[in-house]
């Protein structure tokens, strides 16, 4: 079994290990680094469960190998949690808007949610809809989803508007 | 884990070419989202990858002395799209790539990787082969360019020779300047699907925007390969800008394709979206090249 060295940075923190080459980044994530809210849902990049972060853009971790991840920098879900075990405003919103059920692609929505938010631009539902496109969910109708976003935008905006 | 006998990864174009002469049967990884898939389809299971991913020398996009448009093969679709000089210079060519796939598959595909695939619903082809795009192509043996149209050689099929690197897609200034594209993807689906039927027509008007000095169009899944409407070229050139010339040009793309049918769409619908997406197109690049209709 071939190894490779990857450093990286996960969620703030600097880590090095030897991962198998094979491995895609989805692999790595949850075994060596058991940031299981990155989801195995289709591999093959059609269901965005397993959505994270490379140096600012959204990947489908389970079509990047795991090697390329070395010098990059990554965040997943488990980035937001707060130092008491807090919930973020997008992560709240989710629940208060009724965004999530069976909440298997809710980490994955919730990535592409904040890259959208951290973009610092409005959105159009129509655009909300294009930058949402990389996910399934079978059970919400994603209506509550775009709700959960587009109130997350409007809270951050007028948050940025009173500083 | 993918089914991977072994991985080698490239540190320079040198390298990966030296590495493609060492394991010849080895296939070039660059984002992965053709190869990966396949993978895991098990129709590559077992294979040995070269990977380029880490090759930030073919990443980007520049302009040579000349003007010509240099898009180096490790550009993913979004950065396509966000390119200043992409935006400036050939901006169908970000929009018909923000048609592909998701967010994140933008972020993951390169063009390259889209035009080595040989696939003829390639949502990048339609446009580089209606901009007369030239590949640039190096191995041991040195650089060599190569028109797209003789670079596809038949359905998944390109003219990359063994030990062949794909390093640049050029565009000429004379093929963009005072021209203007636009691309149209028909597909089941408004994200996430491959094109049913994608065509890309640009145009230069005359000065006075009345007359149709030249006008190209460029089709996605109308034929093996991404082709070229020649027919529907000659119908239009030195024409006035007017919908008879749309007509005129949209019922002479139906001489240049050989769309199949397939679980997508038969052959008919294929060719009604051949008249119909050329005519849309057409009419769009010419509004676009400001133009009256
Ligand atoms: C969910 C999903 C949706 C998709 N939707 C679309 C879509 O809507 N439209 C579309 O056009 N495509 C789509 N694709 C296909 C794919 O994303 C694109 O074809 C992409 O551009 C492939 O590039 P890559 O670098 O990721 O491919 P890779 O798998 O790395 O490479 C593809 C092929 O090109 C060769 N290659 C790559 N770079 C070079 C080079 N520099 N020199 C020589 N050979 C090279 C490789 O050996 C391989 O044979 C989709 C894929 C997925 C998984
Ligand atoms: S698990 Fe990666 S996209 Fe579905
Ligand atoms: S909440 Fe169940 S898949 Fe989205």
């Amino acid at each position: 079994m071939q190894k490779q060295l990857v450093r990286c940075t996960i969620n703030g923190k600097e880590t090095e290990t030897y991962v198998d080459v094979r491995a895609s980044l989805t692999d790595m994530l949850r075994n060596e680094y058991k940031l299981t809210s990155v989801k195995k849902g289709c591999e093959v990049g059609e269901c965005g469960a397993c959505t994270v972060i490379i140096d600012g853009e959204c990947y489908n971790s389970c079509i990047y190998l795991a090697i390329w991840a070395d010098g990059k920098n990554i965040r997943t879900l488990e980035s937001l949690l707060g130092p008491n075990g807090e919930l973020s405003d997008i992560q709240q919103a989710f629940i208060d808007e009724g965004a999530v059920q069976c909440g298997f692609c809710t980490p994955g929505f919730i990535m592409t949610a904040l890259e959208i938010l951290e973009s610092g631009r409005e959105y159009t539902r129509e655009e909300l809809r294009k930058q949402l496109a990389g996910h399934l969910c079978r059970c919400t109708g994603y209506e509550n989803i775009y709700k959960a976003v587009e109130k997350t935008l409007k809270k951050r905006k007028a948050q940025s508007a009173n500083k | 884990m993918y089914d991977i006998e072994a991985l080698y990864e490239a540190t320079s174009e040198a390298e990966a070419i030296r590495l493609m002469q060492q394991y010849p049967t080895a296939k070039l990884i660059a984002g992965g989202s053709d190869i990966l898939i396949q993978i895991r389809e098990g129709k590559l299971a077992g294979c040995t990858l070269i990977s380029i991913q880490k090759l930030d020398s073919l990443r980007g996009v520049s302009m040579d002395e000349d003007g010509t448009l240099r898009i180096k093969p490790l550009t993913s679709f979004s950065h396509i799209t966000k390119d200043p000089l992409i935006k400036k210079h050939f901006r169908v060519l970000g929009e018909a790539v923000d048609t592909a796939g998701g967010p994140q598959i933008r972020n993951i595909a390169t063009i390259g990787g889209n035009i080595c695939n040989g696939v003829t619903s390639s949502d990048s082809g339609s446009t580089l082969v209606a901009y007369d795009a030239i590949t640039e192509l190096t191995s041991p043996d040195g650089v060599r360019r190569l028109p797209i149209q003789e670079f596809y050689t038949g359905p998944g099929k390109v003219a990359l020779k063994p030990y062949e690197l794909l390093t640049a897609i050029l565009i000429k200034k004379e093929s963009y300047e005072n021209c203007e594209g636009h691309y149209i993807k028909y597909a089941m689906r408004e994200a996430m699907d491959i094109a049913t039927l994608g065509c890309s027509v640009n145009v230069r008007l005359s000065d006075d925007k009345t007359i149709v000095e030249r006008m190209r169009v460029g089709f996605a899944v109308a034929a093996p390969v991404p082709i070229r409407a020649k027919s529907a070229e000659a119908a239009a050139k030195g024409m006035p800008v007017s919908c008879k010339t749309i007509n005129a040009a949209a019922k002479a793309a139906l001489l240049d394709v050989s769309p199949r049918t397939s679980w997508r769409a038969s052959k008919e619908l294929r060719l009604q979206l051949v008249e119909e997406l050329t005519k849309r197109a057409f009419e769009q690049a010419i509004i676009l090249a400001g133009g009256e209709l």
